[in-house]
């Protein structure tokens, strides 16, 4: 793959997460200007929901699209960019469990309960919220420090489930047409595919074989199952 | 096109005209003038609406109908597409004439009316009626119609009818959702015969006193207030008697989901959503539903000794 040849200096840097930041507040800027001139169609609310959800999806996925377009096209500075994006699926996440709370139900916190436990695309929509909000809380450097990078790491893998359960919220939410969950789905497989298609290739997923011929090391498993994948099993690095 | 003209002495039906609606008018008649045209036969044939004298229904609804924008513009038509903006946009391709609807099947005198004749052989009425969909929202509709009870009257049920199944089109050529398989083409519902002759079943053909916007499922719809509006089948071009109980579209589709009766019942949740509550579209908070749709009274008769959660 050949890469490009690019690579923002600190103040270009500064411009371009500045210009990212505003262009991530447009969703929400359409959305109030609709809502003011009464573009919304019939049912408002419905709409200011759906929408909102729609933005924490796509930012899920393009936060998600960050490593494998790095190392796609050698941009490595993009990294830089990931946790805006992520923080943004954050907010528009927050603002569409608000409105649904808030606007929806209007605080009806018995029928908001009930739709948690009872409806199975409100409940694993509400969990993947609920594994957006540690990551979202633990996204400064100060957070990073403390908890290690391993750690911090090992943490924000949460973000996958947090993907998974999104799409499946989409899914469960239709009645009929799953075309457009699908879409999201396939996508969300393919950012997932390539990270486990690229694990596998640098050996994270090879067999493991040892001296002992099919002999099973359980002590070793747990190590073996984070990612550092560098150390022969059956030997103590 | 059906222009009747109506005693110019008779109440207009302006109280329940839609106020953007009215101001159209003057918008029209502004561009006529602009356009250096005369401005009278322009107005005239606006002011008389095609329906504009259909007589009022005791069985309407004293609730404030919707605007005639949200009624056209927010529609479930799966033969337009899934979402709801598609049909306004892409049902002004469907042909609404020359269009017949054969009444057919267990009735003595089987018979395929041409729209127009159906149209001008009963007495419309206007009923507003409440409407639920089952996807938790309501609206108040001014119906034009006639109850299906007169039109099958005229073909003689014989005594082994027990249901009525409704057959709508499914025309490749203007219907571009047909394209994908969301549903069994083309879609049929159906009723109990004592559901279909109840008084306040309705056959419609027009809204706001104009004929039926196409994506509401002109020119000829089914109108069964007391269940989900699903249930009211759109642009209809049969109708046909039967002993056993039709095959449904939805109740196809997803028959843990969609019941046969599929009546407006709060206490019965669809499996993935509440139907406890509703917005009232125009609303903010959400309302109660009520039982039958708030029909309760004229039609809980009809599932006497029926268990209503094993019939959904």
């Amino acid at each position: 793959m050949r890469t490009i040849d690019f690579n923002p200096t600190p103040k270009q840097l500064a411009g371009i997460k500045a210009t990212l930041f505003l262009l991530c507040l447009l969703p929400l800027a359409i959305l109030i200007r609709n809502g003011a001139y009464q573009e919304l169609g019939a049912n408002p609310i419905e709409a200011v929901i759906r929408n909102l959800g729609d933005w924490a999806l796509y930012f899920l996925l393009i936060g998600l699209a960050v490593t494998p377009l790095r190392r796609l096209t050698g941009l490595h500075w993009i990294l830089r960019l990931r946790r805006m994006l992520g923080l943004y699926a954050f907010f528009y996440a927050a603002l569409h469990v608000a409105a649904y709370i808030g606007i929806d139900q209007f605080f009806d916190w018995a029928a908001i309960v009930d739709d948690i436990l009872q409806r199975p695309f409100i409940t694993v929509g509400f969990a993947a919220f609920l594994l957006l909000v540690p990551l979202a809380a633990t996204s400064t450097n100060a957070m990073i420090r403390r908890l290690g990078g391993a750690n911090w790491q090992r943490l924000h893998r949460l973000v996958y489930p947090a993907a998974i359960l999104a799409v499946l919220h989409y899914f469960w939410m239709v009645k009929l047409d799953v075309r457009e969950p699908l879409f999201f789905a396939a996508l969300l497989a393919m950012l997932l595919g390539v990270r486990l298609w690229w694990r596998w290739q640098s050996g994270g997923f090879r067999p493991r074989r040892n001296p002992c011929q099919g002999q099973a090391f359980p002590e070793l498993k747990p190590r073996l199952s984070e990612n550092s994948t560098d150390h022969p099993p059956g030997r103590k690095p | 096109m059906l222009i009747r003209r109506h005693d110019p002495f008779a109440p207009t039906p302006s109280e329940i005209t839609d106020q953007a609606l009215f101001e159209q008018r003057r918008g029209l008649l502004k561009a006529a003038g602009m356009a250096g045209l005369l401005a009278l036969p322009g107005a005239s044939a606006l002011a008389a609406k095609p329906f504009g004298n259909a007589s009022k229904s005791r069985f309407s609804t004293d609730e404030v109908p919707n605007s005639f924008k949200d009624i056209s513009t927010y529609n479930n038509f799966y033969e337009f597409g899934t979402d709801k903006s598609d049909p306004a946009k892409y049902a002004g391709k469907m042909k609404t004439r020359p269009w017949t609807v054969s009444v057919e099947g267990l009735v003595r005198t089987p018979k395929t009316f041409a729209i127009d004749d159906l149209v001008s052989a009963f007495a419309l009425e206007e009923r507003i009626y409440r409407l639920r969909c089952v996807e938790g929202w309501s609206m108040v509709i001014p119906w034009i119609g006639f109850p299906l009870a007169e039109l099958l009257k005229r073909v003689e049920p014989l005594g082994s009818a027990r249901f009525v199944e409704f057959v709508t089109l499914a025309d490749r050529q203007s219907m571009p959702g047909l394209a994908y398989p969301a549903l069994d083409w083309p879609y049929r519902e159906g009723l109990r015969l004592d559901e279909a002759l109840h008084p306040l079943t309705l056959m419609a053909v027009g809204l706001y006193g104009e004929v039926l916007p196409n994506q509401n499922g002109a020119p000829l719809r089914l109108v069964v207030p007391w269940k989900y509006g699903f249930k009211s089948a759109k642009s209809i071009v049969r109708i046909r008697l039967t002993e056993k109980q039709p095959a449904t579209a939805w109740n196809t589709a997803q028959p843990s989901e969609y019941g046969f009766y599929s009546n407006v019942n709060p206490n019965v949740s669809h499996p993935r959503w509440s139907q406890a509550s509703e917005r009232r579209l125009g609303e903010f908070i959400r309302r109660k539903t009520l039982m039958f749709n708030g029909y309760g009274e004229q039609v809980a008769s009809l599932y006497t000794g029926m268990d209503l959660r094993a019939n959904y």
